[in-house]
């Protein structure tokens, strides 16, 4: 199985959510916006100066910096959902 | 033992009411509102109250407290209180223990609540039902309204009330506060509940250990067993932004969008200024008449009524920009700006969650002081609260848009497409941020050492702005910006009038330059005179350390009691006393200064010391001056 950082996962990819490695007042806030390990996510797109990017998990989009997406670590279920 | 049974629940009664039980109906007097950022709980709070709230400070905090009679419903016998928008009840965040406080009642001068509203968004239940097992295990009365149904409608979602009401052992409506639907269910519930009529609804087993995990395990069990169906991606949002965040289109627009605000609020707020000035100006003439031609009528005209309308004036064009941020944050596209600019926010070591308030700093930076309270990190949010009052708030409009008029000729280029006056109002913004993004860097790297705290935005959907909602917001600062008008400005005004003809000799009233005032003028006149300023500039200087708008006020006031500019309008009486060199400096003062009491104020108490607001006030006034000094020194070489 492929398991990637957040912050790698190519544009278009999805997949979910494995675990995230962050401290916790941080994970707390993340995981309420449903950033919890088994949710499903999309990486959407990047903000034009290519960090924050954008993701959608549960529906709705959520901007992330690449350092804290790459704690984060997905496994891949669809290469690029856009085609 | 029927007999020890009966008052036991008359007690519980009381408990439950806060009304003794006098054998009439217990009643309900207050309930509230609670849910998740984002779910629409504002404008139902708008919807359920009308335009009546009133708006406060929880005491010992600064979280914003909304009330109002719900008279929309027809209930003006109760009282609605608006939490904070939380995730969960989890006392990471301020705003969490205040909402924690007032349910259970803990909270000093708020009556413990009779009953919830807990409004979710219906499109994403599996996320927004985790603020539901903290509330219920409360024990209120509870009615949950899964709000935007029409959104839900039209992207094919689906959701089954009854199944749901079950599965959580409270009632639970569609409702969609943006339009106005299902609103019923409201005061029908809350007659229900305070008669104790059985709904049928049973206690549900809730999560026992209520960790973000567990709550998601639970919500998702709920929307499992419920067969819940989110609604499709909303095809628009997606659309747009790869649009409105493209690599190349995306900056370009953010920087349209910000462009246009102020040409508008230029083209189409001066000539609303200028009319309601003409206005005011004919209606102090007419009502002057009326008056006595005495000391009253110098008082009231020259003193008063030309103070408070050199500030009146300026209403339209508040009243436009707070038009257009309103519409920004309520169509969504705010939080993409937020997300554009993090990149810069970054470079300068602060948190993209800082754009927030620093972007309402435009407004007033006394919310946006407020509004620092979601950074987590204390130095981060500290550097916020110093950087903030750099950003140009709206009482620096009236000064500038004063200055502006009077010195910078009204041409356009690019066939009337860009103005001068609008690329000069643009470039003292620009100086501001400027001004800012130095303080921030000189937080980062003298004062502070950077941190991490994470940047997470929410983007929601596009949606069309609500006439109410924009209605509400103008009709907020309309009425913060006539109150502040008819109270400190007014008394600024009348204490810069009544210095200006004092002492009294002989039965008539002091010369403007033998006036208390003129002696002050004059003493202060040497420490400004570098930087182009005469002696009333001074004064108004002076003056508005109690907030920027005085200082029109108090120039209104002075040219006013003048026997040499009595009769000419504020601009020109300036034009003919000022020179370019001074006027500009004078602006590029305002860009840097602290000249705000309020400001101070909640600096003191954000930080809980005396430390960082005094700080703040020198450090910005050094700048101030050395900046407003230079811009003299230069331009006067040139012109």
């Amino acid at each position: 199985m492929d398991i990637t950082a957040l912050s790698n996962a190519a544009v278009g990819s999805a997949g979910v959510v494995e675990r995230i490695d962050l401290p916790e007042e941080i994970s707390h806030h993340l995981a309420h916006l449903g950033f919890l390990p088994g949710t499903h996510v999309e990486v959407l797109r990047r903000a034009p100066a290519g960090d924050p990017r954008v993701y959608r998990i549960d529906g709705i989009d959520v901007g992330l910096r690449n350092e804290t997406a790459q704690h984060i670590f997905l496994k891949i279920t669809a290469k690029d959902t856009a085609q | 033992m029927s007999s020890c049974h009966a008052p036991a629940e008359v007690l519980e009664e009381e408990v439950a009411t806060g009304t003794p039980s006098d054998g009439s109906k217990p009643r309900f007097k207050t309930v509230a509102l609670i849910g998740p950022p984002n779910c629409g709980k504002s404008t139902l709070f708008n919807r359920l109250t009308g335009m009546r709230q009133k708006v406060a400070n929880y005491p010992g905090v600064t979280v914003e407290h909304h009330s109002g009679k719900m008279k929309s419903i027809g209930r003006n016998d109760l009282t609605l209180i608006d939490l904070p928008g939380i995730y969960s009840l989890a006392t990471y965040s301020e705003d969490a223990r205040v909402a924690v406080e007032v349910l259970t009642g803990k909270m000093a001068g708020v009556p413990r609540p009779d009953a919830v509203l807990l409004v979710l968004d219906a499109t994403h239940m599996n996320r927004q039902l985790m603020l539901a097992a903290p509330v219920f295990s409360i024990g209120l009365p509870t009615l949950v309204l899964l709000n935007m149904s029409d959104q839900l409608e039209a992207r094919g979602g689906k959701i089954d009330t009854l199944a749901l009401a079950k599965e959580l052992g409270h009632p639970v409506a569609l409702i969609s506060a943006a339009q106005g639907k299902g609103l019923d269910v409201v005061p029908n519930f809350l007659l229900q509940a305070a008669n104790k009529v059985d709904n049928g609804l049973r206690p549900v087993q809730l999560p026992i250990l209520q960790s973000a995990a567990s709550c998601r395990t639970w919500a998702t069990q709920v929307t499992g067993r419920t067969r819940y169906e989110a609604p499709q991606a909303a095809l628009w949002t997606r659309r747009l932004d790869a649009v409105l965040l493209n690599r190349i289109l995306g900056p370009i627009i953010f920087l349209l969008v910000v462009f246009a605000v102020f040409q508008v609020v230029f083209t189409i707020g001066q000539p609303l200024s200028d009319g309601m000035g003409n206005w005011l100006t004919a209606l102090g003439a007419k009502a002057a008449l009326a008056l006595p031609d005495n000391w009253m009528r110098a008082l009231l005209r020259d003193g008063l009524w030309n103070g408070v309308q050199a500030v009146l004036v300026f209403l339209p064009q508040i009243l436009l920009l707070f038009l257009f941020i309103g519409i920004l944050e309520d169509s969504g596209y705010l939080a993409r700006a937020a997300l554009i600019a993090d990149r810069v926010m970054r470079a300068i070591g602060l948190n993209g969650k800082a754009f927030i308030p620093l972007l309402s700093a435009y407004a007033c930076a006394v919310p946006a002081i407020m509004a620092t309270r979601t950074i987590e990190n204390k130095r981060e949010r500290l550097a916020t609260i110093m950087v903030a009052p750099f950003m140009t708030c709206s009482a620096r409009l009236p000064i500038y848009t004063l200055i502006i008029a009077a010195f910078i000729p009204n041409v356009h280029f690019l066939g009337g497409l860009i103005g001068l006056r609008a690329m000069v109002m643009l470039s003292l913004y620009g100086l501001g941020f400027l001004a800012a993004l130095g303080t921030a860097k000189l937080m980062n790297s003298r004062v502070m050492k950077a941190s991490s705290a994470p940047f997470v935005i929410e983007l929601p959907q596009y949606r069309w702005p609500t006439f109410q909602s924009l209605t509400l917001r103008l009709y907020d600062r309309g009425a913060m910006f006539l109150k502040k008008a008819g109270t400190i400005i007014l008394a600024c005004t009348f204490i810069v009038w009544l210095l200006s003809v004092l002492p009294v000799h002989g039965g008539h009233f002091s010369d403007l330059t033998t006036s208390v005032i003129g002696h002050i003028g004059h003493f202060v006149e040497p420490v400004i005179r570098p930087l182009g300023f005469n002696w009333k500039i001074g004064i108004g200087l002076l003056s508005s350390i109690v907030a920027r708008e005085v200082i029109v006020g108090t120039l209104g006031t002075l040219y006013g009691v003048d026997p040499a500019t009595h009769a000419v309008n504020l601009q020109l009486a300036l034009r003919h006393d000022m020179t370019i060199g001074g006027a500009i400096a004078l602006v590029v003062f305002f860009a840097f200064a602290m000249q705000c009491t309020s400001t101070l104020a909640i600096v003191r108490r954000e930080t809980n010391s005396w430390k960082w607001p005094a700080a703040q006030f020198a450090y910005m006034t050094i700048v101030a001056y050395t900046a407003a000094l230079l811009t003299n020194q230069i331009i006067g070489r040139f012109f």
